[in-house]
């Protein structure tokens, strides 16, 4: 419970459509609850500019408790903002400055165009699930799930990668809008678990090539990407997508595959 | 209204398996004549798009967020529900069909609940066989916790998340077929229409909510799997873009809408703190487990510190009450314990329209006996979550909690195919009234999400469509007038919502309704309380149509014009809830009507009168809606008291 | 050629690179001992059998051309990738090094470019191709003077001296980009040492630090090792100062 409220300068990006081009528009913003989260600051602001008969600037959210992965937005350079482990709806207001401007902006990558104001379209990661980041495994046809015992390493690892939420700040935080540790953790999971196995190989390449398919950049080892992640997802998974991919091309090679 | 629940003959346990092997089957090499609209893609939508892609019908499934991964079916932190006795603790299915009935207050039916059960233990095998990581012992078994309402352990899980681990075991699968072009996925579209040709349900019509096209979709069978309304309260626990549109425009089209009174309150939240707040977030109950909730005994007390009342002035109001069952007392009967301080004027925490909403969880005890690494160990990532949104220490300083709505129990009436009472329109999932009854029963919701998706729809769909001729599949065509007209009904009112320019946000309209619905339709409901809601959401929702301000045009991307949408079915729906809780004269559940409760303030059932489903029939917008009702037969079960003293 | 196929070639032809870096900045460190040393591991490295010198030089080069085609390919479809930044752009938790390493490996082609027209071709001062000194007989490793003994003649190229006159003080300039060439160097190589690792998939959290480690200990030895000889040329003070033939002045080399 904090008593003060906060006084702010709110540099937001605008974009009326995906083809129109943007620009940062500031707006004042009194009173806002130190205790408010940072959606509701916008909510706040979108209030007041209904008010003033403007447009609403938009914005992706929806569960509100950073798991749905939805809300997006750089904040002050940052994707989802200061603060490690947290997403946009669990940054608090508490954490900025009275009189602070903050610079909002979508999350910028060619994959992801903007759609209107902050909104960005992530459909190229869904893209990639798709690829091959499943286990075929047809619906009512499993063995009795005890049958297989797996190690609690192993499920403890492939739960560390599978703690992804799908948001894309890794993509947003990359300078080259790479997305190899959204790749890298979803491949991971699967590959680590002995359901994997079967289809672990082709997994490998069909990911990563619609990863390149989708204009996704390259990964140049620095890491943004994992003090992004709101879920803490370990660059480990990207080292393990590119064993198991360098594994597959091998394979590829001398099985005489195309 | 046709309430036949058409369950099949035979005894409890041979009652599925006799329905399944007398269904009709559709020939593969003709199931791809056939197609289904699915709307929503959570545990219930998506696996039943994906398991009937995989089956080789067309599917086209609908959700409005950006993506299938993001239903709301993410959010459940505390495991799945299954019969599948791994802890030799003397579960079984039946076990776990009584425990359902039992804890939905004997509101439900017994054999779609049976059904429920039984199913269970293919959802777990399906979700491994898929890579979900469930935690496991070393010895590389599956491990199980224990959960309210029951004597066995039975509830996997997978670390916090096991919502979001068992959606994307679902959207795993659906993205497989997506790939394989059996399913077409279409996100960001909202339904806001079904269509009926000839009384049959043949399609919907969308939304495209970035550039506001109006859409015409055909198929022979439409799924809704668009989850609850708990937004109705605006405050809960739901995702922001939880909404009750799909399932009230069914309803509007004649389905039939059964115990909509039947809602859900969490007693362990985050209070609000302030009027800015969108939403309440849950923290799991097993906090009850260790700290000791109270509030003081002196309204002047309210505003201290805690930590300097002195240990005579602090009420320790569930040990007080419920000496047995003390910090464990169920979730209903906490939650109103809670809420009856907080209108004595005993409640802390900030001062939020005119009144402090919270309790007291306190650790101190619990830190002084087992150390505060133990508290940390147990608890340490929920005091985490608490001191991000309060900014307060909870080691130091106790938690408030307050209630708050976070499931719906109520839904489209349906029969044991899932089918409403609309001829091909079926209903899955939190959307559907079919296994809860009068309240859900922790790590039930995921249980029946994947039940109705995976292994229910895949087989009652195909007996439907079976009935259909391979020559006529497939064959409506969208632009018979029934889909002209319902893509008018709603082009108009969307133009009619734009056009009105008012002062009023959307939002702000949705807050007062909120406001209504939690102070007169909330934790405990009278005869009083009611009839003043249904007033006031009539009065707020002539307001709405004449003061709602939508800026921005119906052909872009316009955040407030989704909004307002929902808003406007709430306001009607909000009513609907209302009638159902004014004419279910008895406690139940969810349903607490102050005027039926012991000298201790326990619930008190009738079953004489209502041990039934109130079905309702749209009459038309501020009509009261006519009322019809499907007796529940209790062959296997005898009801019996819940008492928790 | 696929985005990880990229990091593949990025990574060996690293590794080539700075495997070459460690054994020249071992070899340049004879500087310090008596002329002989470095001279006859030049006479030496000079007469490889079986041409395999050029084999080296030919490895080397395809890695370094591998190394920068790609680097560049990465560049261009990374600028593709992301073609507007933030206009507030903070780094959250990467390195300096790991941020430019684009800009770092372009001066260093220039360096390299130079250092081999310098000390290699001496382009840059052809007068050094008639710098020559016989062997003294200073017991080394290469046992160059007994091969060339048998020969009957021991004059060598005298890269002593040539190196020492290259970083004398009238030289003051070429010492200070052969440092800031090396500081760079250490830059490039605290990131691309355990970056290859990673690259290959034979890195975790905890080799990660082991590896991040190592690297920071291998690219100071090599800014330190490589970095010495300029500064001790500049300021004069190689313990065999005196045996540079000498003092060299420069003239522009005439057709």
């Amino acid at each position: 419970m904090s008593e003060k409220s906060l006084n702010l300068n709110l540099r937001v990006w605008r974009q009326k459509t995906a083809d129109a081009p943007g620009e940062f528009v500031t707006y004042k913003l009194d009173n806002v609850s130190p205790d408010s989260s940072f959606l509701e600051m916008l909510d706040l602001l979108n209030e007041q500019l209904i008010e003033t008969g403007e447009e609403p600037v938009a914005f992706d959210h929806d569960c509100r408790e950073g798991i749905c992965g939805t809300c997006s937005l750089t904040i002050n350079g940052i994707p989802h903002g200061k603060g490690r482990m947290i997403t946009t709806c669990q940054l608090h207001m508490r954490k900025f400055e009275d009189g602070e401007t903050i610079t909002v902006e979508p999350f910028r990558a060619q994959p992801f165009p903007v759609m209107r104001d902050l909104v960005v379209d992530r459909e190229p990661l869904d893209k990639i699930i798709q690829a091959g980041g499943y286990i075929e495994q047809r619906v009512g046809s499993a063995q009795d799930a005890n049958t297989l015992p797996i190690s609690k390493e192993i499920a403890d690892k492939a739960m560390d990668a599978a703690a992804c939420i799908g948001c894309g700040a890794c993509v947003a935080a990359c300078p080259n809008a790479s997305a190899m540790l959204f790749t890298g953790a979803k491949m991971s999971q699967l590959n680590l678990l002995p359901q994997g196995q079967p289809e672990r190989y082709k997994r490998a390449i069909n990911m990563v090539e619609s990863m390149d398919d989708n204009g996704f950049g390259n990964c140049t080892n620095i890491g943004e990407c994992e003090a992004a992640c709101p879920k803490g997802i370990s660059l480990d998974f990207i080292a393990m997508m590119n064993r198991d991919y360098a594994v597959a091309k091998v394979k590829r090679f001398f099985s005489g595959a195309a | 209204m046709n309430l036949d629940p058409k369950t099949p003959e035979g005894p409890l346990e041979k009652k599925w398996t006799n329905a399944k092997a007398n269904y009709k089957l559709v020939n593969p090499a003709n199931r791809r004549k056939y197609s289904v609209i699915v709307v929503g893609s959570g545990l219930a939508g998506g696996g039943a798009a994906a398991a009937l892609g995989e089956q080789g019908y067309n599917v086209k499934c609908f959700c409005y967020q950006d993506s299938p991964r993001r239903a709301h079916s993410i959010a459940a932190q505390g495991g799945i529900n299954a019969a599948k006795n791994y802890q030799n603790d003397g579960d079984s299915v039946y076990r776990l069909f009584y425990d359902t009935i039992k804890g939905g207050d004997y509101r439900s039916r017994e054999g779609n609940v049976y059904r429920l059960a039984e199913v269970s233990t293919s959802i777990i095998d399906q979700c491994v066989a898929q890579g979900v990581p469930f935690a496991r012992e070393y010895g590389g078994m599956l491990d199980n916790r224990s959960f309210g309402g029951a004597q066995v352990s039975r509830t996997f899980y997978a670390r916090g998340q096991t919502g979001q681990q068992l959606l994307l075991g679902v959207y795993q699968s659906l993205s497989r077929q997506i790939g394989l072009g059996q399913v077409k996925m279409y996100n960001r579209h909202e339904m806001l229409d079904v269509v009926l040709v000839n009384g049959v349900a043949k399609g919907i019509i969308t939304r495209n909510m970035v550039n506001g096209k109006i859409e015409r979709w055909a198929a022979d069978a439409v799924v809704i799997a668009s989850g609850g309304y708990s937004t109705v309260f605006f405050l809960s626990t739901n995702a922001a873009g939880c909404n009750v549109t799909a399932a009230w425009r069914a309803y509007k089209r004649g389905a039939g809408f059964a115990n909509p009174c039947f809602t859900q309150i969490h007693p362990t939240c985050i209070p609000q703190e302030g009027e800015h707040q969108s939403k309440l977030t849950l923290m799991s109950e097993s906090l009850r487990n260790d700290g000791r909730v109270w509030a003081p005994k002196k309204k002047e007390d309210c505003a201290k510190n805690p930590n300097d009342i002195p240990e005579e002035d602090r009420d320790y109001l569930l040990e007080r009450k419920y000496p047995s069952f003390g910090n464990l007392a169920p979730r209903d009967i906490s939650s109103r314990a809670a809420k009856e301080v907080c209108d004595e004027g005993r409640g802390v925490g900030p001062v939020v329209a005119g009144e402090r909403r919270g309790v007291y969880l306190d650790f101190r005890d619990a830190i002084q006996r087992l150390g505060r690494k133990t508290i940390e160990a147990r608890y340490g990532n929920l005091f985490d979550m608490y001191e991000n949104i309060t900014g307060e220490n909870a080691y130091e300083r106790p938690m408030r909690i307050y209630p708050a709505p976070h499931y719906t129990m109520g839904g489209l009436w349906v029969d044991y195919n899932l089918m409403t009472n609309i001829t091909g329109l079926f209903a899955a999932g939190e959307a559907n009234y079919s296994d809860h009854g009068a309240n859900r029963l922790g790590a039930s919701a995921l249980m029946q999400g994947l039940a109705d998706g995976f292994f229910v729809l895949p087989y009652t769909l195909g007996n439907y469509l079976g009935a259909i001729p391979p020559g006529e599949a497939g064959k409506t065509d969208i632009n018979d007038p029934a889909f002209a007209d319902a893509e008018n009904a709603v082009k108009e009112s969307i133009s009619k919502l734009i056009s009105i320019k008012g002062k009023s946000s959307p939002r702000s309209l949705h807050t007062a309704l909120g406001k209504i619905m939690w102070n007169k339709v909330g934790m405990a409901r009278s005869k009083e309380s009611l009839t003043g809601a249904i007033e006031e959401i009539r009065a707020l929702r002539e307001k709405f149509w004449s003061d709602v301000l939508i800026p921005g045009d119906a052909d872009e991307l316009n955040i407030e014009l989704e909004r307002a949408g929902r808003v406007a079915d709430h306001l009607e729906f909000a009513e609907l809830l209302c009638f159902d809780a004014l004419d279910r004269d008895e406690s139940c559940g969810g349903h607490f009507r102050v005027e039926h409760q012991t000298e201790d303030g326990e619930a008190v059932r009738h079953d004489d009168r209502y041990a039934n489903v109130s079905v309702w029939e749209f009459t038309g917008v501020g009509a009261e809606p006519k009322k019809h009702v499907e007796p529940l037969n209790f062959e296997n079960i005898k009801l019996a008291v819940r008492s928790y003293k | 050629m696929t985005s990880l196929g990229k990091k593949y070639v990025m990574a060996v032809s690293g590794l080539i690179l700075v495997g070459f870096v460690i054994g020249h900045m071992i070899g340049n460190l004879q500087m310090f001992l008596h002329p002989d040393w470095i001279n006859a591991y030049a006479y030496k490295l000079q007469n490889l059998p079986y041409g395999l010198l050029w084999v080296v030089r030919l490895v080397l080069f395809a890695a370094v051309v591998a190394h920068i085609v790609t680097a560049v390919l990465l560049v261009i479809e990374n600028r593709r990738a992301r073609p507007r930044g933030y206009s507030v752009d903070k780094p959250i938790q990467s390195t300096f090094a790991s941020r430019t390493m684009r800009y770092s490996g372009v001066i260093l082609l220039a360096f390299i470019v130079f250092h081999i027209l310098h000390f290699t071709t001496q382009h840059v001062h052809p007068e050094f191709r008639d710098l020559y000194r016989p062997l003294e007989g200073v017991p080394t490793m290469h046992a160059a003077y007994d091969l060339l003994e048998a020969t009957g003649k021991n004059n060598v190229h005298d890269v002593y001296s040539m190196v020492a006159i290259g970083f004398s003080a009238q030289y003051w300039y070429v010492s200070l980009f052969y440092v800031i060439a090396m500081g760079l160097l250490f830059l490039h190589l605290s990131h691309g040492i355990s970056s290859m690792f990673q690259s290959v998939g034979l890195r975790n959290h905890v080799w990660r630090v082991r590896l991040d480690r190592a690297a920071l200990v291998i690219s100071i030895a090599l800014f330190l090792g490589f970095a010495s000889i300029p500064v001790a040329g500049l300021l004069g003070i190689l313990p065999y100062q005196d045996m540079v033939q000498g003092a060299y002045i420069h003239t522009h080399p005439t057709p």
